[in-house]
């Protein structure tokens, strides 16, 4: 049988005493693994440690993909694959095409940029996560730390997860 | 540190705890289906099957079963098409606008309006579709290589405009909205067992709630709602200018971007405000639904009706201030002071300028049952706003012997009647298997709502 890996799991009740202890955790020398809430905690992700998201640069991308393929898709239709005279404007009048344009840019950009945040989340129907406690999407936040990863022992790990305001300390063995 | 605010009232009230707003969100979608549900559904269901009939008809014999005529060529198809597209505006500008503006009282009610965004642009494409005539060749309108020659779609024409500006924010408002239910549908997942477990699991796509995840998902939400904001805007933008950009008095008319815009959020507000009050009552969401949120929703009625006010009369000053003889008749003459449609101006204007007007008084726009009332007239207002804009202008053309009055037939009506019961039945099975309130948004907004929620 294969040998599990250990995990200590700190669950609060309040967000605030979770930054606040996901701080004090980390100052102390202690890997935190992941975090997880049953909603956003706005200064989680900076008291984890965590770089703002590159996402909207995804967008940025995708949203100029866009842009230049709508451009692309009306100047070679109408001015150069069979230009028609309509109304008398010009074959290619740049204002006419600006709402295609921009159609195409938000659509490109949206598409794209959720699609990756799928891609790099791991988010697809078939995804069966793995949850150290179901609680953490009801009404709990958990704290997971992977002791194998850790220099100090379960038990210093379980006083600083208390000390730090956790309600319950519960270690967990994952296959 | 926290900061709480002593004077704002709460958003949540009944001192609901974290795991009380899954619960009673839950209950819902877990529960069996309440009597109350059943007749609605029951009655949306008939609405349907008969608006179904009508459909049918109308794509069977071809749309000269309407009460269309060679100078009213377009009439309540349109009406009705640009009527259900304005509808939905509301939810994406709860969404997307006042979530970029911080307001948080926007989270009880943004899922709830980002679905009937999604189901309003269904029944304004079902009109789409049905004014074609030929509803199979509907894909004449997208640029396709085609063994036509290289025929493409005439990329100057609003009309195609129209088509990527529907079918883009279709697209748009579904992932936003999807991409808000994804957390909640972890949580229900989690409650869950069996079949339900399966399906809401997959519907989760293995969410785990990981700081990572939510770092990821506000960054994708805030660009959503950047993008979605602009995006709101040009869609009634460009409804707009199917009319606008025409040579027709009474439509070719600057003033219609903005005002069309405006006119959109006034009765996608008004809708909003009809189905939430009914759904606080009947899955009993009073303490997340407050006399607070329709407060607010009511001053935003209050200030867009207004704009649709004075964009109802600057159209008059313009008509008499440009000096065209053809704008001067189409607005004097054929609308606001004589001609046929006289009654449907005015009903449009008690409706949607004089009637929102008593939201001034508090007594009024904090109350239930004038709420609801007010709501309702509303959009019967704006729904005559389209038909004055549209029959009106189009009855009496440049030639006088071609004159002509529109009376609907049963198929008008009925098609109409088809965008209600789909509109109702897609809604009401919405609110039965979806978690009605944004309970991830809630839960985070809970605490810092105000003082009395600190415990």
């Amino acid at each position: 049988m294969a040998k599990g890996k250990n995990f200590l799991l700190g669950i609060y009740k309040d967000e605030d005493v979770l930054v606040g202890a996901v701080s004090k955790v980390r100052v102390a020398g202690v890997r935190i693994h992941e975090v997880y809430t049953p909603f956003p905690v706005h200064g989680l992700d900076e008291a984890l440690g965590y770089k703002p998201s590159n996402l909207p640069i995804v967008a940025f991308i995708f949203g100029l993909t866009g842009t230049i393929c709508a451009l692309c898709l009306t100047i070679l239709t109408m001015g150069y694959d069979w230009p028609m005279v309509i109304g008398g404007k010009p074959f290619i009048p740049l204002p006419n095409f600006i709402p295609v344009t921009f159609e195409l840019t938000v659509l490109l950009a949206s598409l794209g940029m959720v699609g990756t945040f799928f891609v790099i989340s791991g988010l697809k129907p078939w995804g069966r996560p793995f949850m150290f406690d179901p609680r953490s999407t009801d009404d709990c936040h958990v704290m997971a730390i992977d002791l194998d990863r850790n220099k100090l022992s379960k038990e210093e790990i379980s006083q600083l997860l208390t000390e730090s305001g956790a309600s319950e300390v519960n270690s967990k063995i994952v296959e | 540190m926290q900061v709480t605010s002593p004077v704002r009232p709460p958003l949540v009230t009944g001192g609901k705890t974290v795991s009380d707003v899954t619960v009673d969100i839950c209950k819902q979608v877990e529960g069996k289906p309440t009597k109350s549900w059943m007749v609605a559904f029951t009655i949306s269901v008939i609405t349907l099957a008969f608006g179904s009939y009508c459909l049918f008809w109308t794509w069977w014999e071809g749309i000269g079963v309407w009460g269309l005529n060679k100078t009213v060529g377009w009439a309540w198809d349109i009406t009705n098409f640009v009527w259900w597209v304005g509808i939905g505006h509301a939810g994406t500008l709860i969404s997307a606008i006042l979530l970029l503006f911080r307001q948080k009282w926007r989270t009880s009610i943004n899922r709830a309006a980002e679905a009937m965004t999604i189901f309003a642009v269904l029944c304004a494409a079902s009109f789409i579709l049905a004014h074609m005539g030929r509803p199979w060749l509907a894909f004449w309108a997208i640029p396709l290589p085609n063994t036509f020659g290289s025929l493409w779609v005439n990329f100057n024409s609003p009309l195609v405009w129209d088509v990527f500006a529907i079918s883009t924010y279709l697209t748009v408002s579904l992932v936003f909205w999807y991409v808000g239910l994804i957390p909640d549908f972890a949580t229900i997942r989690e409650r869950a067992t069996g079949i339900r477990r399966a399906i809401y699991g997959a519907l989760s796509l293995g969410w785990d709630g990981s700081a990572k995840s939510w770092s990821r998902y506000e960054a994708v939400s805030l660009v959503l709602a950047g993008l979605s904001t602009p995006l709101v805007l040009s869609v009634h933008t460009i409804v707009s200018m199917d009319f606008a950009t025409s040579v027709i008095p009474g439509w070719h008319t600057t003033i219609f971007p903005p005002y069309f815009v405006a006119g959109a959020i006034f009765s996608g507000f008004a809708m909003v405000l009809t189905l939430m009050l009914i759904t606080r009552v009947v899955f009993k969401l009073q303490d997340y639904i407050t006399i607070n949120h329709i407060e607010s929703m009511n001053k935003i009625i209050v200030l867009t009706g207004s704009i649709v006010g004075i964009a109802y009369i600057t159209e008059l000053f313009m008509a008499w201030y440009s000096g065209v003889y053809y704008e001067q008749y189409a607005l004097f003459y054929n609308r606001a002071f004589g001609g046929d449609y006289l009654w449907a101006y005015w009903a449009m204007m008690t409706c949607n300028v004089i009637s929102p007007q008593l939201f001034w008084f508090k007594k009024v726009r904090t109350s239930i049952y004038w709420t609801f009332i007010l709501s309702i007239i509303v959009n019967i207002g704006m729904w005559f706003e389209r038909f004055v804009i549209i029959v009106t202008s189009l009855s009496r053309d440049f030639l006088p012997s071609s004159w002509a009055y529109f009376s609907p037939t049963i198929y008008d009506v009925g098609d109409y009647v088809f965008s209600f019961g789909l509109f109702f039945t897609l809604f009401l099975l919405f609110t039965k298997y979806f978690p009605v309130v944004n309970m991830a948004e809630v839960k985070s907004v809970l605490k810092s709502s105000s003082k009395q929620q600190t415990k």
